[in-house]
């Protein structure tokens, strides 16, 4: 098992009080396999990546649970454990394309440095490297665009130059958060691509955090649905996508229009707002919106059960399994 | 009952505090309390002052004794005011935070900001009513040899100067002209600027280009050397002072005022308005100058450190204000030749000036933090 | 083209240019954001404008109500020219064409209530007399399905799907005929996407308003559009009834935009 989650819980500590960001999470990601965390904004699906690499921003940080990466707990690692995992274990991408590149250095430059540092090669070994991953993340003319600043290139090319830093020092996870929501339709397909076959030239382990359902239902075999911090429901895509049995689920995939969906008719959706992390109320998170829920899902949060071949957090669900 | 506790906190309201006391408002209520008994203790302990001034031809002493009254009435009228306003929203529902209490709220949590603005406050007031208070005449020379270089006593609290004069007297009379040209040099320099740059920046084109030329070609003239021509052209008193050091500051404000106009024209509330058919000076002085004006109020108070800092520079090389009118700096400059043998001299004015300026610092420091936009938005996942 | 008898948005030959580069008074070249469009939109349909990032989408959607000065080419709303409108003229037609922006955390004056938000239009243009403010507010409010207490609160006080209903209830005050929405749920979450979208498709239902949607979505264009139009660097590459597009595009880049929404599956 490349990575074992147990009981991940962080928290911020504001002046108005602690927000729950992530509370809770349990999961594993085995070697070679695509995972995806999905859920909408202010669920806490980023704080999880950041958990993974222990860079969680102040007032932030992670109070309990245990991220088992290769042997090593990255909650509890030393400062050069954590540099160890960091870049060459796990390596991450983010949203905003180019927002993880430095303006003032050129593109290639930002490549070589992670390969001098971690795979110890030469200043020219690394420059001639930093080319050749350029190539490999299909950019055109890569010894131009390598002496490119960032500002230079356009947001696919941008993208696709901040998944060559992160693959560069071959890491054995990459975590890829919201990677294309930024990007056009026409550039999402290109990026998940080659993500896509990353994944399997270097047999790396993926997990992609979206709202994107679609991304989810082209790269994953397993997915993860997280709100307000917890994990409703988690099993394989395929199975969750076409019988999702947790209320919150059903409503988000019935607030996704998809092509071939309806002309003219209302979608579904889920009625009232996200909630707020600072005042959350006891048991479950999702009773305000639910349209399922009632007095006995207010003292505690339901645990992850197993149910039709998933696990799903409701009581509503398991009892309509067991009676 | 609720209406009988609020009809009863709207009586006792005329003793201003008392009010807003029995309505739990305990912060509001002390304040009130505090300044109307402040005030009124002033008013007993310098009765017969007061009543001289009252009738007295000399304007300042005129100003001062009308201000006692009328910040006596005011007191009342805004306790009775509040506390009315207070109870007919206990009824209606809950309104919500506007982005400028929730400012004041955190400004408010900042100790050494609401210290900087009792300080200021007080020596605000100390210098309006400086014709009550200063315990002797700041002019009178009289016994010179017995009574010059007096070391600090307890009838000379400050000591006295080279003529006898006691110097506290002094140095409140000097706050007067220290602490009234800092603020209305501010307000020359803000209100010209902020004018200035609102037009240039919300026409922009063309409009924006010849305004702003104007405006470099005023920022190139070396200041100091203008106002020391200023000075000497025209004799200095504190009007020549204060649009001598307003006028030369306006661009400052002029040129940020038009950057933020620039930005903030791009904003959708601001398309928005327009879209909805707004005209322009509707949009202006609704929609512009309230989300321009936080940063103008931060640069505004650091101003009037400024200003204060540069009159006191002024006098203090005998350009602003001479002696014998008193003034912070001349004091110190005054007081430079005798610091060996007589320290107090120079040491309150420059202790005052130090004061004032650092609790302006403070203040603008304070403001800047509780205005904070990235305060309102909590965008962290 | 002749325009149709229901037309009520009419835009020829529209070009909006950008100058970009050089000094004062040198110019080193144009930005074709919009390069010669034409577009209807009748009476009481839901257009959809579908174009990736770069394609002008927006900034056409701004020109139409002449946010955005064209460089040439003509707009008639209602068979009025808007462009030869001069500014109080201009400001009284603005009562009938509407907008809503895509981020809703921008695009309400954040120092205002709610109710004022509302109001402003409402006594701009003395739609009703003083004392009836309260009373249309409240029923706008309800129009897209906030509850009354709303009124009161500042924008930052609410979410974003929140803020966006206040949004549509703002332009909605003046009982436009037609609306532009650009981007009115890409800033927003999934499930709250789908109430808006909700509230707008209820609005064309009771009101009859017309609308120029603006999107990248093709999905959202499939679910609300009646009729749709494919933008492309300034261009409109193709124009149709939404399920004659999306079933039968017959410009490539239409169909490229199509295969990238499907997917590989």
């Amino acid at each position: 098992m490349l990575l074992e989650v147990r009981d991940l819980a962080a928290y911020f500590f504001l002046d108005e009080g602690v927000l729950k960001a992530v509370d809770g999470l349990s999961f594993d990601v085995e070697a070679g396999e695509t995972v995806a965390l999905v859920g909408e904004s202010g669920c806490g699906k980023t704080i999880v990546a950041l958990s993974l690499l222990g860079v969680v921003p102040s007032p932030g940080r992670v109070v309990g649970g245990s991220v088992r990466f290769d042997g090593v707990d990255v909650v509890r690692a030393s400062p050069a454990e954590l540099r160890r995992v960091r870049g060459a274990g796990i390596g991450i991408v983010f949203q905003e394309p180019g927002a993880a590149l430095n303006p003032v250095h050129t593109v290639g430059r930002q490549i070589a440095d992670v390969v001098q540092l971690h795979r110890g090669l030469t200043k020219h070994e690394a420059d001639a490297e930093a080319v050749r991953l350029l190539g490999e993340m299909e950019i055109p003319e890569p010894e131009k665009r390598a002496k490119a600043y960032p500002h230079e290139l356009s947001g696919g090319m941008r993208q696709r130059a901040t998944i060559a830093v992160a693959v560069s020092a071959r890491p054995r996870l990459l975590i890829a958060d919201e990677p294309t929501t930024a990007l056009d339709v026409t550039i999402q397909r290109e990026i998940l691509d080659l993500l896509g076959r990353l994944q399997r030239d270097f047999g790396m382990s993926l997990l992609i955090i979206t709202h994107d359902i679609g991304v989810v239902e082209e790269m994953a075999r397993r997915v993860m649905v997280m709100y307000a911090g917890k994990l409703v429901e988690v099993g394989d895509a395929e199975r969750v996508f076409r019988d999702p049995r947790h209320p919150y689920t059903r409503g988000l995939l019935g607030s996704v229009p998809r092509l071939g969906g309806g002309r003219k008719t209302p979608l579904v959706g889920i009625s009232g707002v996200v909630p707020d992390l600072l005042d959350l109320p006891p048991g479950c998170s999702f009773l305000p919106r639910c349209p399922l829920g009632d007095a006995s899902c207010t003292a505690v949060f339901p645990p992850l059960e197993p149910v039709a071949g998933r696990l799903c957090a409701c009581y509503k669900v398991h009892d309509a399994i067991t009676t | 009952m609720l209406d009988s506790g609020l009809t009863h906190a709207t009586r006792w309201a005329l003793l201003p505090g008392a009010g807003h006391l029995l309505l739990g408002r305990r912060q509001r209520g002390v304040h009130l309390l505090a300044y109307t008994v402040l005030v009124l203790g002033v008013l007993a302990w310098r009765w017969d002052r007061f009543v001289h001034a009252l009738t007295s031809t000399a304007l300042d002493q005129w100003v001062a004794a009308l201000f006692l009254v009328a910040s006596i009435a005011g007191a009342v009228w805004f306790s009775v005011w509040d506390v009315r306003r207070l109870a007919r929203q206990a009824g209606e529902p809950t309104r919500g935070k506007s982005p400028m209490r929730i400012a004041m709220r955190r400004f408010r949590a900042n100790s050494l900001a609401v210290a900087s603005v009792y300080v200021i406050v007080l020596m605000y007031l100390v210098a309006i009513l400086a014709p009550l208070l200063a315990p002797h005449d700041p002019s009178s020379i009289e016994h010179v040899m017995e009574t010059r270089y007096l070391a600090p006593s307890w009838s000379h609290l400050m000591g006295t100067d080279e003529f006898g004069r006691d110097l506290l007297s002094r140095a409140i009379y000097g706050a007067r002209v220290s602490l009234s040209i800092g603020l209305l040099a501010m307000v020359v320099a803000k209100l010209i600027g902020t004018t200035y740059g609102a037009i240039a920046g919300y026409f922009g084109g063309w409009v924006d280009n010849v305004m702003m030329r104007a405006v470099d070609v005023v920022i190139a003239f070396p200041t100091f050397y203008l106002m020391l021509m200023l000075v000497g052209v025209f004799e200095a008193n504190i009007v020549v002072l204060v649009l001598i050091l307003g006028l030369t500051a306006w661009p400052g404000t002029a040129r940020f005022i038009r950057g933020e106009f620039l930005s903030l024209r791009e904003q959708e509330f601001i398309e928005s308005a327009r879209s909805i058919g707004l005209p322009a000076p509707a949009i202006i002085l609704r929609h512009l100058i309230p989300s321009a004006l936080s940063p103008v109020l931060v640069s505004a108070a650091f101003s009037v450190a400024g200003m204060i800092g540069a009159e006191a520079g002024l006098s203090f090389l005998g350009l602003g204000i001479r002696p014998p009118t008193p003034s912070w700096g001349n004091m110190v400059s005054a007081g430079q030749d005798a610091l060996l043998v007589a320290w107090w001299v120079a040491f309150f004015p420059g202790a005052l000036l130090a004061t004032v300026l650092i609790a302006f610092s403070l203040l603008a420091d304070g403001l800047r933090d509780a205005l904070d936009p990235k305060a309102l938005m909590r965008r962290y996942l | 083209m002749p325009s149709r008898p229901d037309a009520l948005l009419e835009v020829r030959g529209l070009r909006i240019h950008f100058p970009f580069g050089g000094r004062w008074f040198g110019r080193r070249g144009w930005v074709r954001a919009v390069d010669g469009v034409d577009l209807e939109v009748r009476r009481g349909e839901i257009f959809g404008l579908v174009g990736e990032s770069g394609s002008g989408k927006t900034t056409l959607g701004r020109a139409v109500l002449r946010l955005v000065e064209p460089t040439a080419g003509a707009v008639r709303f209602d068979g009025v020219d808007i462009l030869a409108l001069g500014g109080r003229e201009l400001r009284a037609a603005r009562r009938r064409f509407q907008i809503v922006f895509q981020d809703p955390y921008r695009s309400l004056s954040p120092r205002m209530q709610i109710q004022s938000l509302i109001a402003e239009p409402l006594r701009l243009h003395h739609i009703v007399p003083e004392d009836g403010i309260e009373t249309r507010v409240l029923e706008l409010l309800g129009l897209v399905g906030l509850e009354p207490y709303f009124m009161h609160r500042y924008p930052h006080e609410m979410s974003g799907g929140q803020r966006q209903r206040v949004a549509i209830a703002r332009a909605m005050a003046m009982e436009p005929d037609f609306l532009v929405a650009d981007e009115p749920v890409s800033a927003l979450d999934v499930s709250v996407q789908a109430q808006i979208l909700n509230v707008l498709l209820e609005l064309q239902r009771r009101v009859g308003i017309a609308m120029l949607f603006i999107t990248h979505d093709l999905a959202v264009v499939e679910r609300i559009a009646d009729r749709v139009a494919v933008m492309y660097q300034g261009k409109i590459v193709e124009t149709g009834d939404t399920e004659r597009v999306l079933d039968h595009a017959e410009h490539p880049y239409t169909r490229r935009l199509l295969a990238a929404a499907r997917g590989v599956r």
